[in-house]
């Protein structure tokens, strides 16, 4: 610390001789090359596989299947950065985008012949408000009854998932009306899939609201230090509430996405959805103790899976190799960011992962108990 | 004598089977250094919990200008500008100083964008900017996050944070307990300015030489209540002391 005194004087502690300003730049710099690292991993990739196969992987029919394939990931990915940043976790995104679709396909078949833009829109209505809903669930456990967010996850999981089976006796519906088929599912805007726009917008409101807004910052305060956030006169519980509603929302509009895309409720489709976004959202460097995270981060940890997946369909590799491959991606990031928050033993810092993804409530007790 | 700016009489706190504060009085006025002094466990951060509104009493008055007032939560205590640093600084580590600073009184753009949620960071840099400089906190980055800075470097943005905002009253729960000689100098120097600004200060300390530095009343806490308050120039480091062990007990004066 330099504190100039009365006369001018300017002091420096040998403390901050070795801690000078560099290190917090350092930080910074290390976010940003990590996002950057993470998007070199990525264009490698790229460049590997269209050496070994330029005819194919270069292809932009190819390279659009991937974006397409990656599209609902993506919007399920903002909203779980968010929730991550908090220092959260969401496993239920790929149950509430079933449900979401289940709802839409109900409501659909509902209206009149269930055709036309009416119906499409009561669907999309229905898709978001029931994503809504779930998400609020997620918040209001997390928030107020103070379950660990793992635990309520899994539980809004499973539970989603099952109310769908109840709700269409475990059947696969495909209504859906044509309009929303041809002009979402597989629609495009000059060459570019509606998919991939509407996944576009998501991500650039994912990260203007993450940068530029009040909401953003107080969601990565929150996964920061959620005591402080609470003297500072933060009303910590909502903001948990608005995160996993807005992560509720986002996992809607997919389930509406998903539905005129497949034609179909895909109900058993997104068992592991929670997981390919999670490791995405992971590998893109958001930090699973909360605090630290990027969108665009995200995008490119999606990227990464996606991409292998389609170069090694074309090259004829095994695609369970893709999984290896991800799963060791998915250790290393959560390694590095471990490593990086040691370097800056910093006040909450030094805890195990576990601690911080499970129990909420441990975190800020301690904090009471070192007063 | 005046009336005091801030007053707590007969606050009583348990935690369980501990007894943390058992009526424990205290008073400040406005422009002058105080100093809470008391052996570990005395009860000193809870009463400046309780009086900064992170934590309710089980009895007892809290008193702003004389008149009676209920503290549900910290945003009780700052909107009548009593500020707190805390002992655990209280800093999202992953913000920057300045997002530190507007935490919770972040500055909104006008019309539709603000309504929106969108902030004016540039003002807000600006103006955090001239804050700490203000108070000769020289913060070398305002774009790093800050558990990357030294301890005497966060120590100084909290303290920042908290003159920033305090209009009356500001308590710093042991603002040097883990600063080495040179950054306590300049903390010192920090609440000299804070109180030449006409806000009064609250220090908590363990350093009995400091306290008689640069305070001029000394309240001194044992085992929950307060069993002396002298003023700096008439007494000295044995009779704190003495008071602190409980040598002078049944000497309260207020
Ligand atoms: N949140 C809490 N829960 C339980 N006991 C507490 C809590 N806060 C303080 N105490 C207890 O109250 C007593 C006074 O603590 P404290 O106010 O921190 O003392 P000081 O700051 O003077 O060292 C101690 O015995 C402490 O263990
Ligand atoms: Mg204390």
């Amino acid at each position: 610390m330099t504190l100039t005194t009365e006369d001018g004087i300017t002091s420096r502690s040998a403390e901050d001789a070795v801690i000078r300003r560099p290190l917090g730049g350092r930080l910074s710099d290390t976010l940003k090359s990590q996002a950057m690292q993470i998007v070199l991993v990525w264009l490698g990739i790229v460049v590997v596989f269209s050496v070994l196969s330029p005819g194919a992987f270069l292809d932009i029919a190819n390279f659009r299947n991937t974006a397409i394939s990656m599209s609902i990931l993506a919007i399920l990915g903002v909203g779980t950065t968010f929730i991550i940043i908090t220092g959260g976790i969401d496993l239920s995104m790929g149950s509430v985008l079933v449900f979401s679709g289940v709802m839409a396909s109900l409501v659909v078949q509902g209206t009149g012949d269930g055709q036309g833009w009416g119906a499409a829109i009561a669907g999309i209505l229905a898709a978001l408000l029931s994503g809504l809903v779930w998400g609020l669930i997620n918040g209001f456990l997390v928030a107020k009854a103070k379950v660990p967010p793992m635990i309520v996850t899994l539980g809004t999981f499973v539970a989603a998932l099952g109310l769908a089976q109840v709700l269409t006796g475990g059947i696969d519906m495909r209504a859906a009306p044509d309009v929303l088929v041809d002009s979402v599912g597989f629609g495009s805007l000059f060459g570019v899939p509606s998919l991939v726009i509407i996944a576009g917008v998501v991500v650039i409101i994912g990260i203007v609201l993450l940068n530029y807004t009040r909401f953003g910052l107080r969601t990565s305060a929150v996964g920061s230090n959620a005591e402080a956030c609470r003297r500072v006169g933060i009303n910590v519980d909502r903001q948990l509430i608005k995160v996993y509603a807005f992560a509720g929302l986002l996992a809607g509009l997919a389930g509406v996405l998903n539905l005129s895309f497949f034609r179909s409720t895909t109900i058993a489709g997104h068992s592991l959805t929670n997981l390919d976004v999670i490791a995405g959202v992971v590998i893109g460097g958001t930090s699973l103790f909360g605090g630290i995270g990027t969108v665009f981060g995200t995008l490119v940890g999606l990227a990464i899976p996606a991409t292998l997946r389609n170069g090694f369909v074309i090259l004829g590799v095994e695609p369970y190799w893709q999984q290896v491959v991800v799963g060791a991606f998915l250790v290393a990031a959560v390694y590095v960011d471990q490593t990086r928050r040691a370097a800056n033993a910093g006040g909450s810092s030094g805890q195990s992962l576990l601690a911080r993804v499970f129990p909420r409530k441990r975190k800020s007790q301690e904090k009471e108990s070192k007063k | 004598m005046t009336t005091p700016i801030y007053e707590a009489r007969g606050i009583v706190r348990s935690f369980g089977a501990v007894h943390a504060l058992r009526g424990a009085n205290f008073d400040v006025y406005p422009g002058e250094i105080s100093a809470l002094v008391g052996d570990n466990g005395a009860g000193k951060s809870t009463l400046v919990r309780i009086l900064a509104g992170a934590d309710q009493p089980n009895e007892g008055q809290i008193l702003y200008n004389g008149e009676p007032i209920h503290l549900s939560t910290p945003t009780d205590a700052r909107r009548r500008g009593i500020e707190t640093v805390f002992q655990d600084l209280a800093l999202a580590n992953h913000l920057n100083p300045i997002q530190n600073m507007y935490l919770g009184r972040e500055v909104m753009k006008p019309g539709l964008l603000g309504k929106l949620g969108f902030m004016e960071r540039s003002l807000m840099r600006e103006q955090g900017k001239a804050a700490f400089e203000d108070l000769g906190a020289t913060v070398r980055n305002f774009t790093g996050p800050v558990t990357a800075m030294s301890g005497g470097q966060r120590q100084a943005i909290a303290v920042a944070r908290a003159a920033a905002w305090a209009s009356e009253v500001i308590f710093f729960d042991e603002p040097t307990a883990a600063l080495g000689v040179v950054q306590t100098k300049g903390v010192m120097d920090l609440i000299r300015r804070i109180r030449d600004k006409g806000v009064a200060v609250v220090l908590i300390s363990h350093s009995m030489p400091q306290v008689l530095d640069v305070a001029d009343r000394v309240h001194v806490l044992r085992h929950g209540q307060r069993v002396a308050v002298m003023e700096s120039s008439k007494t000295n480091v044995e009779e704190l002391v003495g008071a602190m062990t409980g040598a002078l007990d049944g000497k309260e004066a207020a």
